[in-house]
């Protein structure tokens, strides 16, 4: 029963022959039958597996030598590690979006897509964790950063927004992996009643002995919706705390009050492009093209365009900014940002995120999957160049010109990056492994909604019209 | 054991196996109005309107969330009270040591942390999980429950519950298989 344009020229949310059988062997026979695997996930597992000890390379030496192994210095404090952190954190936001605010409002195009994204979400936040955590400098030390009764004459201070953060990030993976877990109760009870091997002790354990029954259903909508509900302010107030770290301060190009609404935006915008990124590959070797239509990715390309659209206008209006306040230090961080040392990174930044997401307008290109996943990549890299531009492009023009300097990240720099990088890919790719990457009881239920009445019970042969794209 | 508790196996009840939603729906429906209350509905998925069915409301969950929330907040903005004021008060630029708007983000995330573990835990409690085992997980082909079929159990000790008359009634709505159900032993009970 989902209202359509007559003129709406793309596939439902559902193409093809299924039945509430066919959805469990589309989507729970890959964990059954481990054999299903494209041979692609053992090359992307082994890549991610192997940058992955990049990571573990340079946290060792790290520690042992300190973070005078990054580029790190003065005037430029905050490099590559708030970078990064700042990046990887705002990739984790979309699973939130996509798996609490569109459930509020009720867009039944995130059901099969929202498992997905909440994982990715706790990868990212994952990633994102370790820069702060190392920049420290004493990792072991790191619970000093909790509010803990200690004889250290030691506390933290509440008025700062850096302990803002540490509560705010802890919170969001704490919650988003709560609501993960209680999207996958179902699902691991599928799984226990599908399982014909010792994996099904396993899958028993995870479901709880959950049965099903129409008060077990009740009362979990009721928590998922709340829980939805708490998650929705959850993930506005973690990236615009996040954006408090710096507009807190009276660093020029950072003391603005657009920062909160614009991190989030950005959060967003990188969010989508990298649940995109995965998503288009992974809909393909694992023939899921009948539950991830091309409507989904139409959508979230609107989202990616709608998102990117506050970013620019973030853009513009920081530029107006320096030119309205009248402030010198102000107007100089603007031009520094257009014709100083790092002017490369401004111009990319607009290109990246300003110019070619436009190409989003127009519906034929949001149907082909070459060029979405082409924007994706200039939308990940210009989301880094615009934390770049933010972070150290300020930093390195201190007030007085006998403290200006330069940034120059070190292989170590690079390595830890590259490192999370391959850390998130072997967590991808291990989960679509070992856990449904949809979440089959919300799609059996849109299923339910969207075709009453008996369903084949015999799936016939794959038909998956709709492909599209290519 | 003092006591020599009754030996089992006691009968729990009818269980119907149906093929789509609606019908499932459709003969919890009926069975409400013939005057049916100990009854539960099993589907792979929430049906909409499925609570009403069976007639059964419970909205306790919102009610612990809210509870998890307020002593959130409490606790958070009391910790940072304390930290502030009591135990390391420090003089920032001579603005008062409760400068509450500066507490807000902690007491916020607290708030959020602490209904989120209700809601999660809450639901769990209230659902009586984690329960490995089940009188109803030893219906015939129980493990579709979860994916393809629908079951409607009418339980044993429902006043007007009757071996073979409420077997006849379930018949009336053509389930693919009717089957009664043992429990070894007493309790277990959807409804209480």
């Amino acid at each position: 029963m989902v209202a359509r344009d007559p003129h709406d020229k793309n596939p439902e949310l559902l193409v093809g022959n299924y039945s509430y059988k066919r959805m469990d062997e589309d989507v729970l026979s890959l964990i059954t039958q481990q054999k299903k695997h494209p041979f692609a996930w053992y090359i992307f597992l082994g890549i991610g597996f192997m940058i992955t000890q990049i990571l573990l390379l340079s946290i060792t030496w790290l520690v042992y030598q300190g973070i005078g192994i990054w580029g790190n210095n003065q005037p430029v404090g905050w490099g590559f590690d708030i970078i990064n952190f700042v990046w990887w954190i705002g990739i984790g936001h979309a699973g939130t979006l996509i798996s609490a605010i569109l459930l509020l409002l009720r867009q039944q195009w995130r059901n099969s897509i929202n498992r997905f994204a909440e994982a990715m979400t706790i990868f990212a936040v994952m990633c994102a964790g370790l820069y702060p955590l190392l920049h420290t400098g004493r990792p072991w030390v790191a619970y000093w950063l909790f509010p803990y009764p200690n004889v250290l004459a030691m506390g933290p201070q509440f008025r700062s927004p850096l302990i803002w953060d540490v509560f705010a990030v802890t919170t969001y993976i704490t919650v988003s992996a709560l609501f993960w877990f209680i999207g996958l109760i179902p699902d691991f009870a599928t799984l226990r009643d599908r399982a014909t091997t010792k994996a099904k002790t396993v899958w028993g354990l995870l479901s709880m002995g959950w049965r099903g029954s129409s008060r077990h259903w009740l009362r979990y909508e009721q928590a998922y919706l709340i829980l939805a509900g708490l998650s929705t302010p959850l993930v506005l107030s973690v990236h615009s705390i996040v954006s408090l770290d710096f507009a807190v301060s009276i660093v020029p190009g950072w003391n603005v009050t657009l920062f909160p609404p614009y991190f989030v935006a950005g959060a967003v915008f990188a969010g989508f492009a990298m649940v995109l990124t995965f998503m288009i590959p992974i809909r393909r070797w694992y023939k899921l093209e009948g539950m991830i239509t091309m409507r989904h990715i139409d959508w979230m390309c609107k989202i990616m365009l709608a998102t990117g659209l506050i970013v620019f206008y973030g853009y513009l209006m920081e530029v107006f900014y320096a030119w309205y306040s009248a402030n010198p230090y102000e107007l100089y961080m603007a031009e520094n940002r257009l014709f100083g040392p790092y002017a490369w990174a401004f111009v990319a930044l607009w290109i990246c995120n300003g110019i070619l997401p436009l190409i989003l307008f127009f519906p034929k290109m949001r149907q082909n999957l070459k060029v979405i996943w082409i924007v994706c990549q200039f939308v990940s890299i210009g989301m880094w160049l615009e934390r770049f531009v933010i972070i150290p492009m300020s930093l390195h023009r201190d007030y007085l010109p006998s403290s200006w300097g330069m940034y120059y990240p070190t292989v170590w720099d690079f390595g830890m990056f590259l490192g999370t990088m391959g850390f998130f890919i072997m967590l991808m790719f291990l989960f679509i492994r070992f856990l449904p990457i949809i979440n089959v009881f919300e799609m059996k239920e849109l299923l339910s909604r969207m075709r009453p009445g008996r369903q084949a019970v015999e799936p016939e042969a794959a038909s998956v019209a709709g492909k599209g794209g290519e | 054991m003092a006591h020599q508790a009754p030996q089992g196996p006691f009968p729990y009840g009818i269980v119907a196996e149906f093929d789509t939603p609606e019908d499932l729906k459709r003969s919890a429906n009926a069975a409400r109005e013939r005057g049916y209350t100990k009854m539960e509905a099993y589907s792979p998925f929430p049906i909409h309107g499925m609570e009403d069915a069976v007639g059964y409301k419970d909205f306790r969950i919102k009610w612990i969330i809210f509870g998890c929330a307020c002593v959130g907040a409490v606790v958070g903005l009391g910790m940072q009270y304390w930290w502030a004021v009591i135990d390391y008060p420090m003089n920032v630029g001579g603005r008062p040591l409760f400068s509450w708007p500066q507490f807000v983000p902690v007491t916020f995330e607290c708030t959020i942390l602490a209904s989120a573990f209700g809601a999660v835990f809450g639901m769990l409690g209230l659902n009586g999980l984690p329960k490995p085992y089940h009188p109803i997980f030893e219906a015939p082909n129980f493990e579709r429950a979860s994916q393809d079929r629908f079951f409607l159990l009418i339980e044993a000790h429902d006043p007007i519950y009757d071996r073979f008359e409420t077997k006849r009634f379930l018949e009336e709505f053509q389930p693919l298989k009717i089957s009664e159900l043992e429990a070894e032993e007493e309790g277990h009970h959807e409804v209480a």
